[in-house]
């Protein structure tokens, strides 16, 4: 029969006897030494947005579905162009047709289901389109939520979804404050834009960036200093979208103002 | 079309992926998991805290909330896209995300109602397997009793003294664990929505307290009106059979044990009542004093869009007019039965205005998303989500319930729990 003082003995012996090697195992974090020994991820992709020159055209939106296999005519798309109207009475009109895929062909704004309104252009003070697309987050409310980690972060910054894992909830798409993600018509789980991780890991730009025809997207490595994107970032005076979230969105905007949403 | 259209009607602006993707069914998760938290809070109330009037509830209660456990599960399943890999929450967990914990948290608590149920019915299983056993002819339906009683007896045949005391014990220990278990199952419900930062409907510290406090609230209403009914339907078996066998309890006898039991519980009720309704109308009060950048949005959804869902239903004719009902002098039976279906229709809406409240403007600020319930199913994902699948949710619990009571009777039982 053991008895009490030898019990506490062999427990303490049997308890630091077991935190030696389970110490160990954070000495040899494999993934710290990786880290400790050179950055394992040289690059971080972000986004550049020039909105002053968008025009609406929807090439970038028509691109990205054809891209990315989102069926053509579902009402859902992994990026899409807002089209601001302020008027001088200080109202501001917002609508994106379709996620704008044919342009914004129409000087009527769609509404929902109230009646489109048109703003006649004398009364007009200023107009312009903002093109939205995942922010691709530094601190992304959508992998944390996700139940069975189906959707993460690659060591480049770049979230992804795996089409094989996901279960459907739609917790991310509630986590995420841009409304980027929905449920893909064919595929029945989360998608999302990704920055075509396919192109962009290959060399080649996103669909989006080669689509516009005036330059107003622009994809580039936050990491290196030479990127044409990257100076823009560190010497111009860039902003990004809802910042208040604390999600630490990755698309840089020239020139947005507070009346974007 | 793409999922969340067929229900969703956009007013102003909103973006475009957004539709309204929890729909009824998420309404019906936490209402359901509620229900089982606060039937089984009720019947601890007799379990742990020895309130001794609560007897005959508190173990109707318990077999009740038994029965909606697997329920809190199928709306879960029927809102997934992909309801096979529902499974993946439990074998593959992502801790940083509230539902990753549902596995664990719904499991122990399963265990712990399951294993307080057992000691329950220890004896009754027991002495029922030994009454069968003596039996020379046993008629089918009696085999197979026979078979599941001894299968879950397993082996602990002894109905001692010590051992019917060493049962007592161990069934107050569960009930005491299994209080903030159950609390947790549905507090974690509450904080499922309110750790949403991108919803400013949802995001607030207090909805885990505000979840808790609804679900006593109905898990108690919901106990008081379906053991009314039980007692109804007892009372018409009984003076029907009594022709045959008198010394059956005659109806006046059953009826005055019935009208106790339910005061009481009625007064639980109430304090739960007052407890939902203050925090409720703190969170509202706080986000209109506050007047953060989303409260003007929210204010013309809480105030415009959702009035009639909100004050009307919720508050109006879910909390207020019960509320005095229950205060009035004379309470009867009729009273409180209405009093509770009412306030089970007051946490159902307030779990609608939550849920559906929370996605019914976007997050763009700019715009309004309103939803139609899918009445009539013409596709699979209509009935999903829609009134169908929500009815279906909502009568599985008794069925099942139903079911339950033939293995484990819950009147009429001379052991001393």
């Amino acid at each position: 029969m053991i008895d009490r003082r030898d019990f506490c003995k062999k427990a303490l012996l049997i308890a630091g006897g077991m935190a030696i090697p389970l110490s160990a195992l954070e000495l040899f974090d494999p993934k710290r030494l990786l880290a400790e020994k050179n950055d394992p991820a040289p690059t971080r992709w972000v986004f550049l947005v020039d909105t002053h020159k968008c025009v609406g055209c929807g090439f970038c939106v028509k691109a990205c579905k054809i891209e990315n296999e989102i069926p053509y005519d579902a009402n859902v798309t992994r990026t899409w162009v807002e089209r601001y109207v302020i008027s001088r009475d200080g109202k501001t009109h917002i609508d994106s047709p379709k996620g704008a895929r044919d342009g914004f062909i129409s000087p009527k704004m769609e509404q929902g289901v109230e009646h489109p309104v048109e703003v006649r252009n004398e009364d007009i003070a200023k107009a312009f389109f903002v093109p939205k697309l995942c922010n691709q987050c530094d601190n992304p409310p959508c992998v944390q939520v996700c139940p069975v980690g189906a959707t993460y972060q690659t060591a480049d910054g770049v979230v992804l979804v795996d089409r094989s894992w996901c279960i459907g909830c739609g917790y991310c798409i509630m986590g995420c404050p841009y409304g980027v993600r929905f449920f893909h018509p064919v595929y029945h789980v989360a998608e999302k834009c990704n920055f075509c991780y396919h192109r962009i890991t290959k060399g080649m730009k996103t669909a989006c960036v080669d689509a516009c025809p005036f330059g107003a997207r622009r994809i580039g490595n936050l990491k290196d200093p030479n990127d044409p994107v990257t100076r823009v970032i560190m010497t111009e005076r860039v902003n990004v979208l809802k910042e208040e979230y604390g999600t630490k969105p990755q698309v840089f905007y020239l020139g947005l103002t507070k009346e974007v949403k | 079309m793409v999922h969340g259209e067929a229900w969703t009607i956009k007013e102003f602006f909103c973006y475009p992926n957004e539709y309204i993707y929890w729909t009824i069914q998420i309404v019906m998760y936490p209402f359901m998991t509620g229900l089982v938290a606060g039937a089984f809070v009720l019947s601890s109330l007799y379990h742990v805290f020895g309130v001794k009037q609560l007897k005959e509830i508190a173990r109707f209660s318990l077999v009740f909330s038994f029965a909606l456990l697997p329920v809190a599960m199928m709306p879960l399943m029927l809102h997934l896209q992909q309801p096979l890999r529902g499974i993946e929450v439990m074998m593959t967990p992502h801790f940083t995300s509230a539902i990753a914990a549902f596995g664990i948290v719904f499991t122990t608590y399963a265990l712990i109602v399951a294993s307080e149920l057992w000691f329950v019915y220890r004896v009754y299983f027991v002495e029922t397997a030994t009454a069968l056993g003596e039996k020379r002819e046993r008629t089918l339906w009696e085999g197979i009793l026979y078979l599941i009683y001894r299968l879950l007896i397993m082996g602990a045949w002894d109905i001692s003294h010590e051992a019917v005391e060493k049962d007592e014990k161990a069934v107050k220990v569960l009930a005491a664990t299994g209080i903030p278990v159950a609390c947790f199952l549905h507090g974690y419900a509450g904080f499922i929505f309110g750790s949403v930062k991108a919803n400013a409907l949802w995001m607030t510290p207090l909805m885990p307290v505000i979840f808790i406090c609804s679900a006593v609230v109905s898990g108690i209403a919901l106990c008081i009106v379906t053991y009314t009914v039980t007692m109804e339907l007892r009372k018409m078996i009984f003076s029907w059979k009594r022709q045959q066998k008198p010394w059956l309890p005659s109806t006046d006898e059953l009826k005055s044990a019935e009208v106790q039991v339910v005061t009481m519980t009625s007064k639980y009720l109430l304090m739960f009542l007052v407890l939902a309704i203050t925090l409720e109308l703190l969170d509202l009060i706080f986000r209109g004093y506050t007047a953060l950048k989303s409260w003007d949005i929210l204010r013309s959804v809480i105030y415009d869009k959702d009035f009639f869902k909100i004050f009307v239903l919720q508050y109006g004719c879910g909390n207020a007019i019960p509320f005095v009902l229950l205060l009035l002098p004379r309470l009867s039976l009729k009273r409180v039965v209405f009093c509770s279906l009412l306030v089970l229709m007051g946490v159902f809406m307030m779990r609608w205005n939550v849920v559906i409240g929370g996605q019914a403007f976007s997050s763009s600020f700019a715009g309004f998303m309103e939803y139609r319930l899918p009445v009539w199913p013409t596709t699979m994902e209509l009935f999903k989500e829609g009134l169908f699948g929500a009815i279906m949710v909502a009568i599985t619990p008794f069925v099942l319930f139903f079911g339950l009571t033939r293995i484990l009777p819950i009147f009429n039982l001379k052991d001393s729990h």
